[in-house]
């Protein structure tokens, strides 16, 4: 049943792609893709009904024998049959994987069909779209560490390809670039991950993996190696430090794939991989903290760069990075449950925050920069109220979404122990609510600072764009509630499900602690959006542009990316080029010398040869030709031409002739 | 009966006088005429053999001769008339274009 979910997407994508580009009405491409989704996003209901009711909690379907059994040595030195096989694994985690991409990847469906209704490129972008959701699903469906690796590029590569869409934009081709061979370098760390475990365990089945590592089969040196490795594939897929550099540039592509793509579900595969592979991750403390440690400071690093954006989709980039960074602290501090909580109702929150930034866009003609934006409160007020809603769920609002989830994993990280992890937590959080409400203020409220012309054609979007926002902004509102903790009387029903398939998690939090700390993230959040409103609002920005020019080289630095892509392009770019130089010198002096040194001999040599060809060979054949020149010129005398001559010759002979036999006989 | 060695003598007298007139004159149309000597000393010669020695043989030998010869004066001839006609003289002297 569940093989049926990657199904539909590649036959909506195969349609679109190879028929509907050229010869579908932009209607029938919509309904296409939008049907493949749908039916996709049935299937995965559907399953997920069978796994509810199914006694077995993983269930696997092989489509067929990839690599047949055959011996291999293992790190160990012990020969054991390694097979692989093209299956997929349904447990508790691909269930909420697969509801998350198809679900909120039918939404993202619905509203591109209003979104991209002028497009010229529709019918590819809706190929593209639903190929993505193939290779997500695959991504989340895969057993092994191989048909993993099949989705993690698939997802790359149509990553790409929308990133790129406007690809005779320079810009948007670029970040197309970037956003590929930033992801080669994590996919290469993941590459080297899987070898490394192929190596030493003889498997790289989710299922055995995971059984090794429970069953103490894993050298923990090998443990920390393999996890750190595929830990950077992680890094570079989720936009984590230090292959963070290719997600804000990527919102180059259409706002649905932002939302889909690079906010709700690619950028989410890192999270995922180290959840599957929990029992790995949980074997070496030191890669704990690696990932705890990376997402406290990406969480933190990447929101004080939200702050001075003035690109509204670029405020919303970075905010992913930063939240993708707290799904990496509840898994660095054990709670996968709540990383993977926190990874869906994220994917409900930051999708609607990218569409509705979106709708924003579309009311204003393509306007991105938020400096030309405000007062659209009044002009779009049900863009703002979906806006709204995501902008309090992502910053905790008691009751939303994004409160549940994100206090989990705060409450997960006290517990932990490490209130490093936890404090930046907390201060990302407030941070988080502050570039957010920077972000709503400039856009919705004061003065209008966009042109006439753009407000002559200023619109709220179609209902196509606006029920999938309003569908979103509901699930951000009550997704949180499937994870409702015990403290405030739910069951914690999500982590409980996903128990089954990322291991149970005991935090050991007195009950008034974890209201305590709930508090605590409340109040900063609370006063982060006062902060926010007084400086943007009562006092119109002028306390944010005092602070700029009073600390303008901190300014600067923070604006400018804290000069990490110019550092980058220094290192990683010049030292291509420096390297391609020493090359290109080599290339010409050396081994061009060698080439040009062979070519000198030959020609020496061959200047040897004519002397010889010359003097000797030819004066052999002239010799022949001379000598019967003068052996004929004496001979020619012989021949007078006169008849008498040779008649006397003929004569002569006769009588030599009978005279001989005379005397002979 | 005429004694063999008289016909062997006067056959190779007229060999001879055919032998000199082909190496000493000039004239193609003589050269010829004495080729036709030798031709016919050498008959005399065979006939004479024949009837010494009581055969037919050396009489039918001669006629081949004769025969040859009739041939042999045909084409010369002709191809005599034609170096006439090319050249207007029958002098064997500007005869030497196979000259070395």
């Amino acid at each position: 049943m569940f093989a049926l979910i990657p199904l539909f997407p590649l036959l909506g994508a195969a349609v679109n792609g190879l028929v509907g580009i050229r010869w579908f009405s932009k209607r029938a491409v919509g309904l296409t893709a939008v049907g493949a989704a749908g039916l996709s996003f049935a299937a995965s209901v559907a399953a997920f009904a069978g796994l509810l009711r199914s006694a077995e909690p993983v269930l696997v379907k092989t489509l067929f024998t990839w690599v047949p059994a055959s011996p291999i040595r293992t790190a160990g030195g012990t020969t054991v049959p390694f097979a692989l096989d093209l299956a997929f694994r349904y447990d508790s985690l691909a269930a909420v994987m697969t509801l998350v991409v198809t679900g909120v990847g039918l939404l993202i469906h619905i509203y591109s069909v209003g979104y991209m209704s002028h497009d010229r490129g529709y019918a590819r972008f809706f190929a593209y779209l639903n190929l993505f959701t193939f290779a997500m699903l695959v991504l989340v469906l895969g057993a092994n560490l191989a048909v993993m690796f099949i989705g993690w590029e698939g997802v790359g590569l149509c990553s790409y390809l929308l990133i790129g869409f406007w690809f005779t934009k320079d810009s948007a081709a670029d970040a197309g670039k970037k956003a590929f061979i930033t992801n080669r370098v994590g996919d290469f760390g993941f590459l080297l991950g899987t070898g490394l475990l192929l190596f030493a365990l003889g498997t790289i089945d989710i299922a055995g993996i995971t059984a090794a590592a429970e069953g103490g089969m894993l050298a923990k040196g090998t443990a920390t190696a393999a996890a750190l490795l595929l830990f950077l594939g992680a890094t570079g897929k989720s936009a984590q430090i230090p292959l963070y550099t290719w997600l804000p540039d990527a919102m180059e592509g259409p706002t649905p794939v932002s939302a889909l793509i690079h906010a709700a579900t690619m950028v989410t595969a890192g999270v995922y991989m180290v959840a599957r592979l929990h029992a790995l991750f949980s074997l070496s403390g030191t890669a704990m903290t690696v990932v705890a440690l990376t997402g406290a400071f990406t969480a933190v690093y990447a929101a004080t760069m939200g702050f001075v954006q003035t690109d509204i989709k670029r405020v919303l980039a970075y905010s992913t990075i930063s939240q993708i960074g707290y799904m990496f602290i509840g898994l660095g501090v054990g709670a996968y449950a709540a990383g993977i909580f926190h990874l869906v109702t994220h994917a409900f929150f930051k999708s609607l925050l990218f569409l509705a930034a979106g709708s924003v866009i579309h009311a204003l003609s393509g306007e991105q920069d938020m400096r030309r934006m405000g007062g659209l409160r009044r002009r779009i007020p049900r863009t703002y109220f979906v806006f709204l809603v995501g902008a309090l769920a992502i910053s905790g609002l008691p009751g939303l979404s994004g409160f549940f989830s994100k206090d989990e994993i705060l409450a997960s990280a006290f517990a932990s122990g490490n209130t490093l992890v936890w404090g930046l937590g907390l201060a990302g959080s407030a941070m988080t609510a502050f570039y957010m409400f920077r972000l709503i203020f400039l856009t919705f409220f004061g003065e209008e600072r966009f042109s006439g012309e753009t407000a002559g054609h200023l619109h709220e979007s179609p209902p196509v764009m606006l029920v999938p926002l309003q569908v979103l902004a509901l699930l951000a509102v009550v997704g949180g509630y499937v994870g409702l903790p015990h403290i405030l009387g739910g069951g914690a029903w999500f982590g409980r499900f996903l128990e089954t398939s990322t291991g149970a998690h005991e935090s050991h939090l007195a009950a008034g602690t974890e209201i305590l700390l709930m508090a605590a993230s409340v109040a900063a959040a609370a006063v982060a959006i006062f902060a926010a409103w007084t400086i943007y609002v009562r006092r119109k920005g002028e306390p944010a542009r005092r602070f700029a020019e009073r600390f303008r080289a901190l300014h600067r630095t923070v604006a400018r990316k804290y000069y990490v892509d110019e550092a980058y392009a220094r290192i990683f770019v010049g030292g291509v080029l420096v390297a391609a130089r020493v090359a290109d010198w080599i290339d010409r002096r050396v081994i061009d010398g060698l080439v040009d040194g062979a070519a000198a001999l030959a020609r020496g040599v061959s200047r040897l040869s004519i002397l010889f060809d010359e003097g000797v060979v030819d004066g052999a054949v002239n010799g022949v030709g001379r000598v019967h020149l003068a052996a004929s010129s004496l001979l020619r005398r012989l021949q007078t031409g006169f008849v008498y001559n040779y008649a006397l010759a003929v004569v002569l002979g006769a009588a030599l002739v009978i005279t001989l036999v005379i005397v002979v006989l | 009966m005429i004694p063999i060695e008289a016909v062997i003598g006067f056959g190779l007298i007229v060999f001879t006088i055919g032998l000199a007139g082909v190496l000493v004159r000039k004239n193609l149309v003589i050269m010829l005429m004495s080729l036709e000597l030798l031709l016919n000393g050498v008959n005399i010669i065979l006939a004479g053999l024949g009837r010494h020695l009581n055969s037919p043989r050396g009489s039918i030998f001669a006629l081949f001769v004769i025969i040859n010869a009739v041939s042999e004066a045909a084409v010369g001839f002709a191809l005599v008339l034609a170096y006439f006609r090319h050249r207007k003289s029958y002098d064997t002297d500007s005869l030497n274009e196979l000259k070395g």
